[in-house]
């Protein structure tokens, strides 16, 4: 059984079936890339895994448990993190202040009292924070205000807020969507790095087919709310019916 | 210094200083001269500065670190001003216990407050808030005012828990069970400090000059700058960075695991308790305690004094409450003969024209002062009294650099 198990989600916006009878299984330490034409459903899927939407009908297990019914911070804590399509961050902070609230979060849970000490006294959880702004590296931006950067940065400054809490799945909607190519590559090599490193397992919603093919082990296509084909890279590169729907978009 | 960084422990030195020099600083001006009604050096005066201070800073740990518009907060003064009167009734007139209790009632008061308003955010949150104010504010006023101990007897509840319009006060029949019902002379006690009374005070005469130093505004200001640090020990911690972050984006802090709620919940309570202290140290400088502490105007009055003074800055809401209240007290006190003895050097036609045109802003009119300050600040300083101050200092600075460049190029040329 695979650490993420999507079974026969539907979820419907009025009129429209968002997703149809979606199933989906994402084993432990791949990267499973969901691609698909705009409006096939994917951000609303994850949506449907962190909490923030409820599908109609079906099931989402996660590493053994159910997640529906359950609040956004309560699934981050059982150890999935997310990066949203439109750059989340905490603009009003610094990017290394961005960078402590999901340590404090994974290291104190969802709510704690944690007295006056100063910020500046948490060495430990500054060193986690400066580690990982160095591997995607930003360090040099650390007392930056984080809102008054480029749109690439703060991708990456959201995704990193995300890395440092080793979460057990890893959620990437979009992840080098208004990135530059080298920082697409950086990127790219850093989600490499990082699941050797620390056997993540990665679920990635991407449009840019040369990071879907660099990093995915797996690829589910999504059209209009339903998976069409599971598989890998290489057997999808020539399918027919991905080509069809990709094709049927653009015509 | 007491684990704060050498910014921090600077504004507090330079906070101290001011408050413990405050008799003299606010008092420029030699007794009897004309611009002695200027002085603001009276103990009065100064004991509203520091507390009105204490209820902006805990105002501001909510609304400036949380983005959190409450707009009751004066049902907390209200509370803390009623808690404190009991315990001097009951009890004895010691400010310590008086001041313990006001922040108890305060806080479980904000925890019920707190834990309803929280439930919605934005302009929700806020009429939430007012409607419990204005509840407070009639139970004060009429519901917990009615005849509690029966109409054959003329005891403790003779006017309810609050006293009703005229407000609760000190008599000779309360039992002050662990201090002196009254006086050796037969008087109603004051309220003390292990026997230091808070009204007692002494003058110091240096020439045309009257400083007084009073034991109930040292008192207040020790308060006060415990206040104070604890709030710069708040912005400065873990907890206080959550609350910006949820000021920020509380979408991403429950998709990065934190629960906003029990944090939101945390300074809401901590903000009521402050406003408690503040309404229980107004109790024991002068006490008495009636509704009108509880009507939404003086909740209003805490929102302009924080964006006066600079929302989320350390050092703004001191400087707001400071501003308003010299305000309130000063300019209401100008009347139209000191205005004509102002300007009696004009001839009489102009005189009486510009009379006429100030008149109107001062006396009971200060209000519209008050509201031409708060519209100028919000449009060109957004920042507040604050954001003035590091424009001024940004100002004289680049002065300076320019200064010292032109003094070095000038041999140049
Ligand atoms: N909250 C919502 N309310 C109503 N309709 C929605 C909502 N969220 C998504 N939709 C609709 O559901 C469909 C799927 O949207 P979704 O955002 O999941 O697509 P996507 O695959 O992520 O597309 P893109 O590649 O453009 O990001 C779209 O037609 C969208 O308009
Ligand atoms: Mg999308």
């Amino acid at each position: 059984m695979g650490l993420l198990e999507v079974k026969d989600v539907n979820k419907r916006f009025g009129g429209l079936q968002a997703l149809g009878n979606v199933n989906l299984s994402v084993a432990e330490q791949t990267v499973h890339a969901i691609i698909g034409p705009n409006g096939a459903g994917k951000s609303t899927l994850l949506n449907c895994l962190v909490g923030k939407l409820i599908p109609d009908t079906g099931s989402v297990m996660f590493d053994g448990q159910s997640v529906l019914g359950r609040t956004p911070f309560e699934i981050n804590q059982m150890g999935i993190s997310r990066v949203f399509q439109t750059p989340e961050i905490f603009g009003d902070l610094t990017v290394m202040e961005n960078m402590l609230i999901p340590c404090f979060a994974k290291r104190d849970g969802s709510f704690a009292l944690h007295g006056i000490r100063s910020v500046v006294s948490e060495g430990e959880l500054r060193d986690q924070a400066e580690q990982m702004l160095e591997d995607v590296n930003m360090l040099d931006k650390r007392n930056m205000h984080s809102a008054s950067m480029s749109r690439g940065d703060k991708r990456r400054l959201e995704m990193a807020m995300c890395l440092v809490q080793n979460p057990k799945l890893l959620l990437l909607d979009e992840p080098t969507a208004g990135m530059a190519r080298a920082d697409t590559n950086n990127t790219i090599d850093l989600l490499k790095e990082i699941k050797e490193k620390r056997n993540i397992t990665i679920a990635i919603i991407e449009h840019d087919m040369h990071v879907v093919f660099s990093l995915a082990e797996r690829i589910t296509v999504l059209a209009q709310g339903t998976p069409l084909v599971e598989d890998t890279p290489e057997n999808i590169k020539g399918h027919p019916k991905v080509k069809e729907a990709y094709l049927g978009e653009a015509a | 210094m007491f684990g704060l960084d050498k910014k921090d422990g600077s504004l507090l030195l330079i906070v101290t200083a001011l408050v413990i020099f405050a008799p003299f600083l606010l008092n420029p001006f030699p007794e009897g001269s004309a611009l002695a009604q200027f002085n603001a050096g009276y103990p009065d005066l100064m004991q509203r500065f520091v507390i009105f201070g204490i209820f902006a800073i805990g105002f501001n740990i909510l609304f400036g670190l949380t983005g959190y518009l409450s707009f009751g907060h004066a049902a907390f003064l209200g509370v803390g001003s009623y808690a404190a009167m009991w315990m001097f009734k009951l009890f004895g007139m010691n400010v310590l216990p008086a001041l313990a209790l006001s922040m108890i009632m305060s806080a479980l008061f904000a925890v019920v407050i707190g834990y309803v308003s929280l439930r919605r955010s934005g302009i929700y949150f806020s009429i939430l808030t007012l409607a419990f104010a204005m509840m407070s504010y009639a139970l004060a006023y009429s519901v917990l005012a009615t005849d509690m101990d029966g109409p054959t007897q003329q005891g403790l509840l003779q006017k309810g828990l609050t006293g009703g319009e005229t407000g609760l006060q000190l008599t000779l029949q309360d039992p002050r069970i662990l201090g002196a019902q009254t006086t050796a002379d037969g008087n109603i006690p004051v309220p003390t400090l292990f026997g230091l009374e808070m009204r007692s005070a002494t003058e110091l005469v240096l020439g045309d000059w009257v400083f007084t130093f009073s034991a109930g505004y040292y008192f207040s200001a020790v308060v006060m700058l415990i206040a104070f640090y604890l709030s710069i020990r708040i912005f400065r911690s873990p907890f206080g960075m959550v609350l910006r972050s949820i000021k920020s984006n509380q979408q991403r802090l429950t998709y990065t695991g934190m629960n906003p709620r029990p944090y939101m919940l945390a300074a809401f309570v901590i903000s009521g308790m402050y406003a408690g202290l503040a309404g229980g140290l107004m109790a024991a400088m002068d006490p008495l305690a009636g509704p009108e502490r509880m009507f939404w105007t003086a909740s209003g009055e805490v929102v302009l004094m924080t964006i006066l003074g600079g929302v989320g800055t350390l050092i703004g809401p001191v400087l707001g409450a400071g501003a308003i209240k010299y305000m309130e007290n000063i300019i209401s006190k100008i009347n139209s003969d000191i205005l004509h003895s102002w300007f009696a050097f004009l001839p009489d036609g102009l005189e009486d024209f510009i009379v006429a045109i100030i008149y109107p802003f001062i006396g009971k009119g200060w209000h519209l002062t008050l509201g031409i300050i708060f519209m100028l600040v919000v449009i060109f300083l957004p920042g507040g009294l604050v954001q003035g101050g590091q424009k001024l200092a940004a100002l004289f600075r680049r002065k300076k650099q320019e200064d010292t460049k032109s003094a070095t190029t000038e041999p140049a040329e």
